[in-house]
């Protein structure tokens, strides 16, 4: 297959259509009589000219250029790529679900509304939570509203001291960024060599100050914190709520649920645990998930059930209000409820087990070849730091580099912070066992080729089609768009 | 037994046997037992897939879509005609199944395509810097907003009650726990009242917002506004429509400094609210401060053109709490789809639509005012929407409508109960003339 190398601006040749519409059959009206000149713009816009096959052909030919889960095993610790089913696509692309305006009268979207009630319900099942809000776009926006609603539950009781969030020093990046968006301050706790909450850090730091504390069980290391309930105790006794990160929940489907560890407020990452698509970077689906006290504060509106009828209940005086327009991405619930059909309880639980029990065969055929520093069951993803002899001149990028040679995407590399070098591997319960030992092979190879050829790995990859990017030219000398040379 | 599910019982105990277990239970004898779970998840067993699909033909027969009925229904999210060759690019699982384009070797598909993508709203906008999308519309004018604060150091925002009842709620929670105040100028005429705008604006003021078209569909005349808000350095912040951006003055000939809106009539379906896209786009001098994915050009390592996400500094997987935004996902399919929207309609096409809808929206104005019930509410240019006041209120004459499987408008009542029995109806390209002769007539016909 030939190289494709053009941008679709430099196709574009005046003149050239790739749309029909009706003409127009109401009298026209000058424009100007209708606008006055001054609010019309003074130049032609400028977008691309082309046929349809110019626009197939384009796009045909960019997509081959890009992996996906459809093409290969996606091995990425806290990313959950497990397969994407076809049906949930299908039920998605229904005219009846997607021609619909989220201001129609209720009668006429019962359908939907049930579809978000039942959705809803479910979820706080697998949670243990007693109510879920569908309306946040994505993982971290789940965190904003969740921390959110703690913000709300302080102040409605009075509490205006508790602006701090305890975050360790293990999690994932949006953490962080989310208790700063919901505007609190964070306090670090460092993790003990295992990863867990060090119990006496965390005494440490309890006051009269804290909102709350953000957690995710399984840790980043893949390991769960068998002191689970003893830390959501400290934290309520020193009178702040526990959040639960759910980008890990896969691990624990039917076996455990935060609800029961003494979690608060939890978020799901639809994209994630429950095989919505990536999308190339997104559309997800963050819902957010509260206890009883809380559910006063869950953004609004909320779907509620009244004698068979299904209503959007707007009147929730102390809701933190909206942080999105709408309901939520109603297109990722389908897929999302889709797959809960299809999995129900037994399925989901098989798909953890399944998860757990693929991740630590991994880990035990590749600990003789990388360093493993916890050598420990772990959940449904673990965690290497490097080759094990160590790492010399090649490092965890130039094997991540490597592997595209191999025809694999790369494990989540340098996460958590707490482990250098970190190669974070997350297989999922979709993958087989012929799959997961071609991996192994091709990681076993690479730290064989670490020994006797560095070289080799230090200017990898050399089979795809473009190598290793200049990214900090990329960075110190922008070029965010398109500029026609003239 | 799950179709999803690769190994088999023989896989298994190839496993746990290199594992050095007996069972997979022994792998989660880790979680303390008053931490397990002791009963099975009481949520519905597993279906297969002739189940799950009659399962779901129940649901969706109960709704009543857009096949059945004619959409004259606005207000931030708009039934405009989805060429059938995005369905098709976008379906490529190369494209939805693939992860964020982390891996920049094997993700030029999706980076070209966001770089595209990106440029095709800078030309719409006139700015230089536009981001890989945010969750919405909503959420772009409050991370707008909050860059607004971040780059100014103030602590004010002003919005005119004329932006979307939607993005304003979005904007409160946004900045209430932020501490960012927030105060709203009043409309007058249908427009924002410049001359309560001038007394608000002042040396405390980080960014002012206005909508345009307006949520009332009215096209502001953004002249005076403009100057207020940098006569006094704060930052002019627009709320626009996409497909009007095809024939009025773009932002960056108004010289705003950072644009967002709603790219959901690029191609979008409508979905009962999402998913869809808000664009953002600002100026060279707040590149480095804008939230979000960003997708640079550059070489590799052979001198080939490749593209590469970019200013990564200023994201949370870097910089944690002081990054610009929170934001992880995006919404990249969506603006996956807005690209090829805008590359099939092109420059002709966009144009078309505009003109088509506005002319269709005129017509019907000029039809429903004919009507002695009907009387226009404001006396301004409009493009694609209008609010007229009606004998009865929105919501007995939308049930009317119904009755003859016509979406009706938006209450504006509900916003702004100033305007009683106000009614915001939109046209777009879609509409037909038999179809607004329709809906005159049904109008005409309630009592």
């Amino acid at each position: 297959m030939k190289e494709y190398n053009k941008l679709i601006f430099e196709i574009s040749k005046e003149g050239r259509q790739a749309y029909k519409l009706p003409p127009c059959d109401v009298e026209s009206t000058d424009i100007r009589e209708m606008i006055p000149q001054h609010l019309l713009s003074n130049k032609d816009i400028t977008l691309p000219e082309v046929s349809e096959v110019d626009v197939i052909r384009h796009f045909t030919l960019l997509s081959n250029k890009n992996y996906g889960v459809d093409t290969g095993f996606y091995p990425l610790g806290s990313c959950t790529m497990k397969y994407n089913p076809k049906i949930n696509e299908d039920m998605a692309s229904i005219p009846s679900f997607t021609g619909i305006h989220p201001y129609q009268n209720e009668k006429t979207v019962q359908g939907s509304l049930q579809l978000m009630y039942e959705l809803s319900e479910k979820l706080a099942e697998v949670c243990g939570m007693d109510q879920v809000s569908l309306q946040p776009s994505a993982g971290a926006h789940g965190e904003l509203a969740g921390l959110i609603i703690i913000k709300a539950f302080h102040e409605n009781a009075g509490d205006f001291k508790r602006k701090k969030i305890i975050v360790p020093d293990s999690a994932h990046g949006t953490n962080p960024a989310s208790a700063n968006v919901a505007g609190f301050d964070i306090v670090e706790i460092k993790s003990d060599e295992k990863g867990n909450v060090d119990l006496d850090s965390l005494k440490s730091v309890l006051n009269e100050e804290i909102a709350g504390l953000m957690l995710t069980n399984p840790n980043t290391l893949g390991l769960f914190d068998e002191n689970i309930k003893e830390i959501s105790k400290l934290v309520h006794e020193a009178g702040g709520l526990v959040y639960y990160d759910g980008a890990n929940l896969n691990a624990i489907m039917g076996m455990a649920r935060p609800g029961d560890m003494g979690f608060d407020v939890v978020h799901m990452n639809l994209h994630k645990t429950f095989s919505t698509p990536h999308g190339g970077g997104g559309p997800g689906s963050g819902p957010v998930g509260v206890k009883k006290e809380l559910i006063p504060y869950l953004p609004v509106p909320i779907v509620e059930k009244k004698e068979e009828k299904y209503t959007l209940n707007y009147d929730k005086p102390l809701s933190i209000g909206k942080i999105k327009s709408f309901y939520g991405n109603f297109g990722v619930l389908v897929r999302a409820y889709t797959y809960i059909l299809s999995m129900g309880a037994e399925g989901l639980k098989k798909a953890s087990e399944m998860a757990v029990l693929n991740a630590n065969y991994m880990k035990s055929k590749l600990k003789d070849y990388y360093y493993l520093p916890i050598d420990k069951v772990c959940k449904h993803e673990f965690v290497l730091g490097g080759l094990e002899q160590g790492l010399s001149e090649v490092t965890t990028l130039d094997i991540a580099k490597r592997l595209l040679d191999y025809g694999y995407h790369p494990p989540t590399i340098y996460f958590p912070l707490i482990v250098d070098n970190a190669i974070m591997i997350e297989p999922t319960e979709t993958e087989s066992l012929e799959t997961m030992d071609a991996f192994i092979e091709a990681m076993i190879s690479i730290s064989k080729e670490a020994k006797e050829n560095p070289e080799l790995l230090k200017k990898a990859p050399y089979n795809t089609v473009v190598r290793r990017l200049d990214e900090v030219r990329a960075a110190r000398y922008p070029v965010l768009k398109y500029t026609k040379t003239i | 037994m799950f179709p999803y599910i690769s190994n088999t019982f023989e896989d298994e105990k190839v496993m746990l046997k290199s594992i050095g277990v007996e069972t997979v239970q022994e792998l989660f004898s880790d979680i303390p037992n008053d931490v397990k779970l002791d009963r099975e998840l009481n949520i519905n067993p597993s279906m297969s897939e002739l189940e799950v699909q009659k399962h779901m033909k129940t649901l969706w027969g109960k709704n009543k879509s857009t096949e059945e009925l004619v959409c004259f229904l606005g207000a931030g999210v708009y039934d405009h005609y989805i060429p059938s060759i995005i369905k098709h690019l976008t379906s490529r699982s190369e494209f939805y199944t693939a992860y964020t384009p982390y891996q920049p070797e094997i993700s030029q598909g999706t980076l070209q395509a966001i770089f595209e993508y990106q440029t095709l709203i800078c030309d719409l906008t006139g700015l230089d810097v536009a981001n890989a999308s945010m969750y919405d519309g909503a959420t772009a004018c409050a991370e707008g907003a909050i860059m607004a604060v971040e780059s100014t150091k103030r602590k004010t925002i002003i919005v005119s009650k004329t932006v979307h009842p939607e993005i304003r709620k979005v904007l409160y929670t946004y900045t209430k726990f932020k501490n960012i105040e927030l105060i709203e100028v009043d409309e007058k005429d249908g427009v924002t009242d410049t001359t309560k705008l001038k007394e608000l604006v002042d040396s405390g003021v980080a960014g002012v917002i206005v909508q345009n078209p307006n949520f009332f569909g009215i096209i502001e005349d953004m002249g005076l506004v403009e100057k207020i808000t940098h006569d006094n350095k704060a930052l002019l912040i627009m709320s626009v429509d996409p497909i009007s951006l095809a024939i009025l003055k773009t932002p960056g000939e108004i010289k705003a400094d950072i644009v967002v809106g709603e790219g959901q009539s690029l191609g979008n379906h409508m979905n009962f609210g999402g998913p869809y896209l808000g664009f953002m786009a600002t100026t060279t001098k707040l590149m480095r401060k804008i939230p979000g994915r960003v997708v640079g050009q550059t070489v590799d390592v052979d001198g080939k053109r490749a593209f590469v996400l970019t200013l990564q500094a200023r994201e949370q997987h870097i910089r944690r709490e002081k990054a610009t935004s929170n934001i992880c996902s995006n919404q990249a399919l969506n603006a996956l789809t807005a690209a090829i929207y805008l590359i099939t309609m092109g420059k002709q096409g966009l144009k078309e639509v505009a003109h088509q809808s506005m002319q269709k929206a005129h017509y019907a104005f000029d039809e429903i005012i004919k009507l002695e019930k009907y009387k226009p509410v404001f006396d301004k240019p409009f493009f694609k929407e209008f609010v007229i006041q009606g004998h009865e209120s929105a919501s007995v004459i939308n049930d009317k409508l119904l009755e003859s499987n016509i979406l009706g408008g938006y209450d504006i009542e509900k916003n702004y109960p100033d305007h009683k029995n106000a009614l915001l109806l939109c046209v777009t390209e879609k509409r037909t003339k038999s179809e607004i002769n329709a809906l005159t007539a049904a109008m005409e016909g309630i009592k």
